[in-house]
C-alpha cells in the first residue's frame, strides 16, 4: 500500500517506483493510471477480436473460424469493448485522475472503495477471456446475451460472461458513489458549483446514470443466471416466462450505458478545446443544463431497441420522440463547442485534431441516430451493418477518439514528458481515415440487406465489405505510433515542464508528475477554469469575468 | 468591397440547402422497393437524408473553417477573444434542432401511420381489417394483460399494410434454427421458399419454435422479431415480380448467417402455375440442410 511519503514530494520529474502501479495503492493518481494502463491491454485484446471478425468479413463464406467460435469472437469484442475499455477508460482512468484536482481535492472521497473498484476489473476481465479457454467454451450469445439464445448456449461460458459482467457492473457503481461524494462533498471551500471545470458535471451526470441504472443490469443478469442453472422461467417462454421483459431491463442499463461511454468524452473535450482555442468555453451554463437534461432522457428512451420486438404503437411513438430530443442537448453542446474555437488561436496539435475528428465522427454518428430513433426507418435497418456503423461512430469515433485526444493532452501531467507530435499525426491520420473507411461502407451494407452478427453473407456485399477489412487493418496498424511513441517517449521524451500548454485548471498548477496529494502547499483556488482569452482593449474587465457567463458576443 | 456577413450566411444557407436536396434525392443508398411500404419508407428516407447531409455539411464545413482560419500562426503566443457565451445565439440553435426533430417525428409518425403502424394492433387473429381496426382500442386495453380474459390466444401486431378490401393471403410462418418454413392454410402447401401473387396483400402468422428469429426482406423495407411465445401477425402487399432475399435479422445461433431464403413475388396467374404444381400437399421440401 502506498501512502503518502514525504520524500516523493521533492521528486518532481524522477522516475517513480514502477511496483505501486502494481499495488493496492490508495492514490487516485496511481488508480486513474492503473485503470488507464489496464484498458488500453483489453482494448489490444478486443482490436484484436474486431481483426478476426473483419478477417472472417473478407470473404463472404464462414471459412476463417468455425460458426461457434464467430459468435464467441463477436460477443466477447462487445463485452470487453464496453465494459473492460471504454467504461473504465473514460470513467476510471480520467475520471479518478482527474477529479480530485478539479474539486481541489487531496484524493478521492473513499480512497479503499476506489482501488477496490479497480481491482475488481482485471480478475473479472480475465475471468471473460479465460472462459474460452476453460469453460469449453466462452458465451456465444453476443454482448446483449438475449434469452432464449442464451438459455440454449453452452451453460458455462453463459454463466462466466453473467459473473464477470456483474464483478463489473460492481465496479462501475462503486466508482460511481465515489465520484458523487467527491465532486459534492470534498470541493474545496469556496469552489461553488457552477465553478467547477465542465468534466465535473459531466461525471456527475454519468455517475447519476451508473448508479441508477447499473443494478437493473445486475438483478436482470442474475434472474438469467437462474434460468440458467435453476432452471426456473423468468425468460423462459417454454416455462411461462418472457424474452421480451429481459430486453426492456437489459436496455434499461445499455442505453444508459451509451451515455456512461459518452458523457464523460464531453467532458474531457470541453477541457482540451478551451486550452487548445486559448479561448473560453462557451456557454457554460447551457453545457451543465443540457448535460443533466441528457442524464434524464437517457433513461427513458431505451426501448428504442425494441422497436421490432412486438412493442405497442404508443410504446414506440413515445420512445421515437424521447429519443429524437435528446438530439437538442447533445447538440448544444456540439454548437458550443464549435463557437469555443471560432475566433480562438488554435493549436493544430494531436490532442485537438483528434478532438475535432470526434466532433466529426459524433456528427455523423447522431444524424443516423435521429434517423434510427425513428420507427419506420428503424423498422428497415435494426440489427442490421446500419446500427454497427451507427454505434461505432458513436463508441469509437465518439468516445475512443476522445480517449486519444486525451492522452496527447494529458500525458505530459502523468510523466512530466510531452508524447512526440509527428507520430501524434500519423496515429491520428492512420486512425481517423482507417475508421471511417471501416464502418462508412457499413451503412451502406445494412441499408442493402447485411444483418449484423453473421459469419456469412451475400455475395453481392463482398466488396464493401473487403473495403471495410481494410479500414479495420489501418485501424490495427494506426496503434504502432501509438504504442512506439507512448514506450518511446516515457524512455527518452522531451520534458514537458508543469504546464506545457499554459492551462488554468488546478491540474496544471502543480508539478508533473504530481506529488502524492496533489499540491505541495496548499490547494489552489480556481474559479475560473477558462479564464483565458484577450480581453477587447477598452472594455470593463470585471464584466468579462467567468461568473458572469452571459456577455452579449460583441467583439 | 465588403460584403455583409449576413448576405454570406444567406447564400451559405441556399448552397447547402440546394446541396442536401440535391443528394437526398439522387444519391441512391437503397434497393429496389418491392412492397407496397417501401415507397412510403424512401420517401422519409429520401427527407431524413437531406436534412442530415444538410447538418453535416454545415457542421463540417463551420469546424473545417474555423480550424483553417483560426489556427495559431507560429510565433504567436497569444489568445483567443474572451467570449463566453452568447444568449441569443444559444437560443437560435437549441430552437433549430428542436423544430428539426419535432417536424421529423410528426413527419415519421405519418409514415408510420401510412405504413399501417399504428393500426396494426390485431386481436383474437382475425382476419377482418374494418373489424380489426375497431378492436384496437380494445386490444390496447387488453394488452395489459399477458392473455387476453376469454382465455384466447394473444396475437401481437407487427408493422405492415394491406390494400383495403382485397382478399388477403394468409401464411403460417414457422421460423426454426436455422430456417423459416412457409404454411398455406387454404391448399395445404408447405415450402421452404415464401411465394406470393403480385399485388395481393398478404397475412404472415409468424411463430418462432426455439430462440427469438427476425423475419426481414430488405426489397420490402419490412422488418419483424419473430418471438417463441409471441404469435405476430405482419402484412404486406408486393408490387413488383422477383425473387428477393428473406434474411434472418436476429442472433439466432451458430448458423444465424445461413438462415435465409427467398421470397418469390410471381404474376398472378404464375402464382396460380405454382400452386397447382405444389398442392397435392407434399411434406415440406423442408430446408434440412439450408446452409451451405
Amino acid at each position: 500500500m502506498t501512502v503518502a511519503n514525504p520524500a516523493e514530494l521533492e521528486q518532481g520529474l524522477q522516475p517513480q517506483g514502477w511496483l505501486k502501479y502494481f499495488s493496492f495503492s490508495l492514490d487516485h493518481k496511481v488508480i486513474g493510471i492503473q485503470y488507464l494502463v489496464c484498458g488500453f491491454l483489453f482494448y489490444f485484446i478486443g482490436g484484436a477480436l474486431a481483426g478476426v471478425i473483419r478477417t472472417e468479413l473478407a470473404s463472404p463464406l464462414s471459412d476463417f473460424v468455425s460458426r461457434d467460435t464467430y459468435n464467441e469472437v463477436l460477443t466477447l469484442h462487445g463485452t470487453i469493448m464496453i465494459f473492460l475499455w471504454i467504461v473504465p477508460v473514460v470513467n476510471g482512468a480520467f475520471g479518478n485522475y482527474l477529479i480530485p484536482f478539479y474539486v481541489g481535492a487531496r484524493d478521492m472521497a473513499f480512497p479503499r472503495l476506489n482501488a477496490v473498484a479497480f481491482w475488481l476489473i482485471p480478475p473479472a476481465g480475465i475471468l471473460l477471456i479465460s472462459s474460452y479457454f476453460l469453460a469449453g467454451a466462452a458465451s456465444q450469445s453476443g454482448w446483449t446475451a438475449y434469452p432464449p439464445l442464451s438459455l440454449t448456449t453452452p451453460a458455462a461460458g453463459q454463466i462466466v460472461w453473467i459473473l464477470s459482467v456483474l464483478l463489473l457492473g460492481g465496479s462501475s457503481i462503486f466508482g460511481g458513489i465515489n465520484f458523487i461524494a467527491t465532486v459534492l462533498k470534498l470541493r474545496r471551500p469556496g469552489l461553488k458549483m457552477m465553478q467547477l471545470p465542465m468534466f465535473c458535471w459531466a461525471m456527475l451526470g454519468t455517475s447519476i446514470l451508473v448508479v441508477l441504472s447499473t443494478p437493473v443490469l445486475a438483478g436482470t443478469l442474475i434472474l438469467l443466471s437462474f434460468d440458467i442453472i435453476a432452471h426456473t422461467g423468468f425468460f423462459n417462454p417454454a416455462l411461462g416466462g418472457n424474452v421480451v421483459v429481459y430486453q426492456h431491463l437489459f436496455w434499461f442499463y445499455s442505453h444508459p450505458a451509451v451515455y456512461i461511454m459518452v458523457l464523460p468524452a464531453f467532458g474531457l473535450v470541453s477541457e482540451i478545446l478551451p486550452v487548445h482555442a486559448r479561448k473560453p468555453l462557451f456557454g457554460y451554463t447551457t453545457m451543465v443544463y443540457s448535460i443533466m437534461a441528457i442524464v434524464v432522457l437517457g433513461l427513458i428512451v431505451w426501448a428504442h431497441h425494441m422497436f421490432t420486438s412486438g412493442t405497442p404503437p404508443w410504446m414506440r411513438l413515445f420512445f421515437t420522440i424521447a429519443t429524437s430530443f435528446i438530439a437538442v442537448p447533445t447538440g448544444i453542446k456540439f454548437f458550443n463547442w464549435l463557437a469555443t474555437l471560432w475566433g480562438g488561436k488554435i493549436a493544430l496539435n494531436s490532442a485537438v485534431l483528434f478532438s475535432c475528428a470526434f466532433i466529426f465522427n459524433f456528427v455523423f454518428g447522431g444524424i443516423t441516430g435521429v434517423a434510427l430513433a425513428q420507427v419506420p426507418f428503424d423498422i428497415h435497418v435494426h440489427d442490421t451493418y446500419f446500427v454497427v456503423a451507427h454505434f461505432h461512430y458513436i463508441v469509437y469515433g465518439g468516445s475512443v477518439f476522445v480517449i486519444f485526444a486525451s492522452l496527447y493532452h494529458w500525458y505530459p501531467k502523468f510523466t512530466g514528458r510531452l508524447l512526440n507530435e509527428d507520430l501524434g499525426r500519423a496515429h491520428f491520420l492512420l486512425t481517423f481515415i482507417g475508421f471511417n473507411l471501416c464502418f462508412a461502407p457499413q451503412h451502406w451494407l445494412g441499408l442493402n440487406g447485411m444483418p449484423r452478427r453473421v459469419a456469412e453473407y451475400d455475395p453481392a456485399f463482398t466488396t464493401w465489405n473487403q473495403v471495410s477489412s481494410v479500414g479495420a487493418l489501418l485501424m490495427a496498424i494506426s496503434t504502432l505510433p501509438l504504442v512506439i511513441n507512448v514506450v518511446l517517449t516515457a524512455l527518452a521524451g522531451p520534458v514537458a515542464g508543469d504546464n506545457p500548454w499554459r492551462a488554468l485548471t488546478p491540474e496544471w498548477l502543480t508539478t508533473s508528475p504530481p506529488p502524492v496529494e496533489n499540491w505541495a502547499g496548499e490547494a489552489p483556488l480556481v474559479t475560473e477554469p477558462y479564464g483565458y482569452g484577450e480581453h477587447p482593449g477598452a472594455m470593463d474587465l470585471s464584466g468579462l469575468s467567468g461568473r458572469d457567463l452571459w456577455s452579449t458576443g460583441k467583439s | 468591397m465588403a460584403i455583409p456577413s449576413a448576405l454570406i450566411t444567406l447564400l451559405i444557407g441556399i448552397a447547402l440547402t440546394l446541396a442536401g436536396l440535391w443528394v437526398g434525392h439522387n444519391v441512391r443508398l437503397l434497393p429496389i422497393d418491392a412492397s407496397a411500404n417501401a415507397p412510403v419508407y424512401d420517401a422519409l428516407f429520401e427527407v431524413l437524408f437531406t436534412i442530415g447531409t444538410i447538418l453535416f455539411l454545415g457542421i463540417v464545413g463551420l469546424l473545417v473553417y474555423s480550424l483553417v482560419r483560426f489556427r495559431r500562426r507560429s510565433g504567436d503566443s497569444g489568445d483567443g477573444l474572451a467570449i463566453e457565451g452568447n444568449l441569443p445565439l444559444e437560443i437560435v440553435w437549441t430552437a433549430i434542432p428542436a423544430v428539426v426533430v419535432l417536424f421529423v417525428g410528426i413527419y415519421s409518425y405519418d409514415i408510420y401511420e401510412r405504413m399501417g403502424g399504428m393500426a396494426s394492433f390485431h386481436d383474437h387473429g382475425a382476419h377482418d381489417h374494418a373489424a380489426m381496426a375497431a378492436m384496437v382500442q380494445e386490444a390496447s386495453v387488453a394488452s395489459a394483460a399477458s392473455t387476453d380474459p376469454d382465455g384466447q390466444e394473444r396475437i401481437w401486431g407487427g408493422i405492415g399494410q394491406s390494400a383495403s378490401g382485397a382478399a388477403v393471403l394468409p401464411v403460417e410462418v414457422t421460423a426454426m434454427q436455422f430456417a423459416f418454413i412457409f404454411h398455406y392454410p387454404d391448399s395445404g402447401i408447405t415450402a421452404g421458399e415464401l411465394h406470393v401473387p403480385l399485388g395481393q396483400s398478404v397475412q404472415l402468422r409468424m411463430e418462432a419454435k426455439d430462440v427469438i428469429h427476425a423475419f426481414w426482406v430488405p426489397q420490402f423495407r419490412l422488418k419483424q422479431d419473430v418471438i417463441p411465445g409471441q404469435p405476430t401477425l405482419l402484412t404486406f402487399t408486393p408490387t413488383r415480380a422477383g425473387t428477393y432475399p428473406i434474411v434472418c435479422a436476429e442472433l439466432c445461433g451458430p448458423y444465424h448467417g445461413g438462415m435465409r431464403s427467398s421470397v418469390v413475388v410471381h404474376e398472378p396467374d404464375g402464382f396460380d402455375a405454382w400452386l397447382q404444381s405444389n398442392r397435392p400437399a407434399q411434406v415440406a421440401q423442408a430446408p434440412a440442410a439450408p446452409f451451405s
